[in-house]
């Protein structure tokens, strides 16, 4: 069983996310790290590996050369390899564009499922994983909270606005893992050592055989057009407890006329 | 410029988000607006849809669709953009339709924009505005060709009744192989009990913040002293707190309540998609890096269990 986990670095959660006005793209000079829903896709795979007793774990991402430091995390968990596609031509994709050179990446890989994590941090996006399961023409469960598998399938529990779906799809399948089926591992000591001599490749659009013009901005669809500032949420106001807090709230909803 | 509005629909009731997409793109004035609702015995539902503000509503009535899977949806939609030339495919967020809207950009080659509060009409092209980064900055969006797909908030719009009502039209999609492989083994059914959170005025939310389930009974108190409904978080519904319906959140209901006061929630984003169009927030939690304290209006830091009791007695006092 070959399991691919698409994976994604994102600004650290400590990070002050910023867009930058000349480029109209998401800061990412700061600290990065492993997209941390991401960690549950990548947990997921060592489970379903562990419980089959044999198979492979691979990382494919897509971001720039530094984003090997995230995906060593990946390895440190235990996944046996990583691709890393990194390009400049592939800097500022949008969904058609990412989901194709992803795809590419994906079929170079031919593995029997695809794992997503449920949404990235940044781009608040919980949509890849169907672009990318339509460009490989394969089947694809989202939200799953439980996966099982089966001789040649596989069933996903997964919840929804309207409660709980069971879905079962033949493999090759693509499926978006909810961040509520698993507690990933932390990187034990062992391997985060044993991260660094893993596999772990860079490859490029003309690599996957990607046409430039398929790629990056020149490949994008959607445009960012301006920046601005929200409308205020009116004031936001935070207090300390001091015994009087229920007073405070009262007052604050007697002001709003909240309270008849 | 025409656009379809994809009609997403539950247990035989059309979902009120896409019904108010529809009339937005309607109130546009910028071309022909028509709907497309997909699943089995469904006509009646295609044509209480077209009294929004739909020129035609294009219905695809077959036992294959009547699971709520994503694949099949692409197919039919995709179909109507090739033979009908619809220029703008827009659709209310849910688990559902963000999965259709990514396969049908795949599918068609389209920009897909999403977490859309608005859209306008400039000059014959359409902008979107799209909240970002935890709602710090919100970005005009735009599309290089058409067809054009979004994705809208749920709660960016209300759906509003026209004088006169479009047509019904039945189409026969194409299905793919690929499309028809994942199979619905059991389809979910909520258990609805007590009054539906989506309509209640005010909700009092609780989360893991109140220690163990019995403390459910402080948000119960608290709520009944406001006239209002009682919500929780996925993290306490997982853990068998309280019942499923109601749960607000990504994977639950979205409500928009004049009044929502969370307490020992911390606002993870999987919650916040579900309430943050609430008019006032009021948070009680006593982690003051809680990031619900970034977007309540009134945040208190402090114990949830000294505070609400002493707030119901408060209410109810003012009440009596």
């Amino acid at each position: 069983m070959k399991i691919a986990v698409c994976v994604k670095e994102v600004p650290d959660a400590t990070a002050h996310k910023r867009i930058d006005a000349a480029t109209k793209r998401l800061d990412r000079s700061g600290e990065g790290a492993l997209n941390a829903f991401d960690a549950n896709a990548v947990e997921e795979a060592l489970r379903l590996k562990d419980a089959t007793g044999e198979g492979e774990v691979v990382v494919v991402s897509m971001g720039p050369e530094r984003a090997l430091n995230s995906l060593r995390k990946a390895l440190a968990m235990g996944a046996d390899r990583a691709v890393l596609i990194s390009d400049e031509g592939a800097a500022g994709s949008d969904l058609v564009a990412t989901s194709r050179t992803l795809a590419k990446a994906l079929e170079r890989e031919q593995p029997d499922l695809v794992l997503f994590g449920q949404q990235s941090s940044d781009s608040d996006g919980a949509v890849l994983w169907a672009a990318v399961a339509e460009r490989l023409r394969r089947p694809v469960i989202s939200q799953v909270a439980e996966l099982t598998l089966e001789e040649g399938s596989l069933t996903g529990k997964r919840q929804t606005e309207f409660g709980y779906d069971v879905i079962r799809a033949p493999l090759p399948a693509v499926v978006a893992v909810a961040d509520s089926i698993n507690e990933p591992r932390y990187p034990s000591l062992k391997g985060i050592m044993g991260a660094k001599s893993k596999p772990q490749e860079t490859v490029s659009l003309a690599d996957l055989g990607v046409d430039p013009g398929d790629a990056g901005e020149a490949g994008s669809r959607t445009e960012v057009l301006a920046l601005s500032e929200p409308p205020p949420r009116g004031e936001t106001r935070k207090i300390e407890d001091d015994g009087s807090a229920a007073e405070q709230i009262v007052a604050f909803l007697a002001e709003k006329r909240l309270l008849s | 410029m025409s656009i379809l509005i994809f009609l997403e629909h539950h247990a035989n009731e059309l979902q009120k988000g896409s019904l108010a997409v529809l009339s937005k793109a309607a109130s546009l004035g910028a071309g022909e607006v028509a709907g497309v609702v997909v699943g089995s015995g469904v006509e009646g539902l295609a044509s209480q849809a077209a009294a929004f503000g739909a020129a035609t509503v294009y219905v695809a009535d077959d036992p294959k669709l009547e699971a709520p899977l994503p694949q099949p949806r692409v197919d039919a939609i995709a179909q109507l953009v090739a033979d009908k030339g619809f220029e703008t495919v827009l659709f209310a967020q849910s688990i559902l339709a963000a999965d259709i809207a990514s396969g049908l950009a795949a599918r068609l080659d389209a920009g897909l924009n999403w977490q859309l509060t608005d859209l306008s009409a400039v000059g014959g092209e359409l902008v979107g505005k799209q909240s970002a980064l935890g709602d710090s900055v919100l970005v005009d969006v735009g599309w290089r060709s058409t067809p054009r797909l979004g994705l809208f908030r749920s709660g960016a719009f209300d759906p509003v009744e026209q004088p006169a009502a479009g047509t019904v039209e039945r189409f026969e999609p194409q299905l793919q192989e690929h499309s028809l492989a994942a199979e619905m083994v059991e389809q979910a059914h909520a258990e609805e009990s007590g009054p539906s959170i989506e309509d209640a005025d005010v909700i009092v939310a609780g989360g893991r913040g109140l220690g163990e389930p019995e403390k459910f009974a402080l948000v119960e108190d608290l709520a009944k002293a406001l006239g209002g409904a009682v919500a929780a978080t996925r993290a306490v519904v997982d853990a068998g707190w309280y019942p499923y319906s109601a749960q607000v959140g990504q994977t639950g209901k979205s409500v928009a309540p004049t009044l929502y006061v969370a307490c020992g929630i911390s606002g993870a984003i999987q919650h916040k998609v579900g309430m943050q169009g609430s008019k006032t927030i009021v948070a009680i939690n006593k982690d003051p890096n809680a990031p619900i304290f970034e977007f309540a209006d009134l945040g208190v830091v402090g114990d949830l269990h000294q505070i609400v009791p002493r707030l119901t007695e408060l209410v109810r006092a003012r009440k009596a």
